[in-house]
């Protein structure tokens, strides 16, 4: 299988081919041109009109260019454009074009300019294809260097260089210099469903228990320990064996923490997450009901009930008593 | 004018006009310059401003500064500059620069051009000043 990178030793053969040789541009430099130039970049620099003006020497590549027909139709067809001009350009882009390299943009433009131009001057160009680069990684897309360097004269006489450079690369969908898009604000009539709780052989009766409205701890078969939550072996003894207790249902809050951040699409905070000893002796984590989120203390009195959180399945919660904790384990 | 010496900056907003017209005034078709959906297909947000009109800006940027301290005989000899971000309809390109070198004959500018997204354009920019003798 060819590699990502298996083009770059079919472009460099391309280093040194020339892409024109004394082309003529398609005009002689004109004031008509100096001026739409100028209107474009709202240069109102005198020299550059008036009865004796010089072209603005920025404009040296804009004199090259084939203008609209030569980018209708390519740089082959017959016409004062294609004058000049070899196949190497266009051998080198199709070959591009061909690995996926599809997209084009300029990157550097290095103009000097040996004497300005005016009207009437009737320019040529020789450009060759001065590098190619490796395959480089960029923000926009993988592609490739392409470095050309032209000479523009006029009668023969150099009056500028031009060195430009172009990546052609293959874009990536999704540019990173679109605009960030404001994150979704989360839809409070359409709550995203709880997380489920994993079900399996080592706690599955735990939760035929819940569906039974019937809160169980596990025993030890060997040494009478309880456990929870569910555990394959016994945390003192060992021992696989076990068997279960059913909870009372009266609890105690041993400990709680409120929840205000991170955010988690199924809840709604601030709640409270209550760590909650039960009469046998084990603490399960668990919500507090009956009460603000605010309203939980350390030492509250709670009572065993199930809700239904989402169609289908419930969970074991404990409810506030309404009373103090008279007569409750302290 | 001296070495180190800041130019005025200059804003720019970048207009579709200005996109269009800047890329039809240099002769280049490309529909990545004045075809927005074009541009689109091509994993462009909009259409961009060509290297030419940029470089156009620069030229007008440097040649503004130095024709008004050193007459309008000051030519430019050299711009060389290197793309960054994109400059997209909308946004809003600030040019700076600043004095690198200065002789008898030449100034020797460095500039930088911004917009929301981050560096547009850096460059140097090498102008001819008038001599005293010749015209």
């Amino acid at each position: 299988m060819r590699s990502v990178d298996d083009v770059h030793h079919l472009l460099k053969p391309f280093e040194g081919r020339p892409v024109a040789v004394s082309a003529p541009a398609r005009d002689p430099v004109n004031a008509p041109m100096i001026r739409h130039w100028c209107e474009a970049m709202g240069d109102t620099n005198p020299a550059y009109a008036g009865p004796d003006p010089i072209a603005p020497p920025t404009m040296l590549q804009a004199w090259t260019l084939p203008g609209l027909s030569g980018a209708l139709s390519g740089r082959t067809p017959a016409g004062r454009g294609s004058v000049g001009h070899t196949s190497a350009h266009d051998e080198l882009f199709a070959l591009l074009d061909g690995a996926g390299y599809t997209a084009v943009v300029a990157t550097d433009c290095e103009q000097e300019y040996v004497r300005p131009l005016r009207p009437g001057d009737e320019i040529t160009f020789d450009s060759v294809i001065e590098s190619v680069s490796p395959r480089k990684a960029t923000r926009i897309g993988a592609g490739y260097f392409i470095t050309t360097m032209m000479r523009v004269r006029v009668a023969g006489e150099l009056v500028g260089t031009h060195r430009f450079r172009i990546l052609k690369y293959a874009p990536v969908s999704g540019r990173l210099t679109e605009k960030p898009t404001e994150p979704p604000r989360p839809d409070r009539t359409a709550r995203p469903a709880r997380p489920r709780p994993v079900v399996n052989r080592d706690n599955a009766p735990f939760w035929e228990g819940v569906a039974a409205h019937k809160l169980l701890i596990q025993r030890c078969a060997a040494c009478g320990a309880l456990r929870f939550p569910w555990l394959p072996g016994c945390g003192r003894c060992g021992s696989p064996e076990w068997g279960t207790v059913e909870a009372s249902g009266s609890g105690t809050v041993y400990s709680y923490v409120v929840m205000h951040h991170p955010p988690f699409p199924a809840f709604d905070p601030p709640y409270a997450v209550a760590l909650v000893e039960l009469a046998e002796g084990v603490r399960m984590i668990s919500s507090i009901t009956g009460v603000p989120h605010d309203g939980v203390r350390i030492g509250m009195s709670v009572e065993l009930e199930f809700i239904r959180v989402d169609a289908g399945w419930e969970l074991p919660v404990f409810r506030a008593r309404s009373e103090g904790p008279e007569g409750e384990v302290a | 004018m001296t070495p180190g010496e800041e130019l005025p900056p200059l804003t720019v907003p970048i207009t579709r006009t200005l996109v269009i017209a800047g890329a039809i005034a240099s002769r280049d078709y490309q529909d990545v310059h004045h075809d927005a959906e074009a541009a689109r297909a091509k994993g462009s947000p909009d259409i961009f401003m060509n290297i030419l009109t940029t470089n156009g800006l620069v030229g007008r940027y440097v040649t503004d500064y130095v024709t008004g301290r050193a007459g309008p005989k000051a030519v430019l000899r050299k711009v060389s500059i290197r793309l960054g971000v994109p400059s997209y309809p909308g946004d809003v390109l600030v040019l700076t620069g600043r004095i690198l070198s200065v002789n008898e004959r030449t100034i020797e500018i460095s500039v930088v051009g911004t917009n929301r997204l981050g560096r547009h354009v850096t460059g140097t920019v090498l102008v001819a000043l008038p001599s005293r003798t010749a015209a």
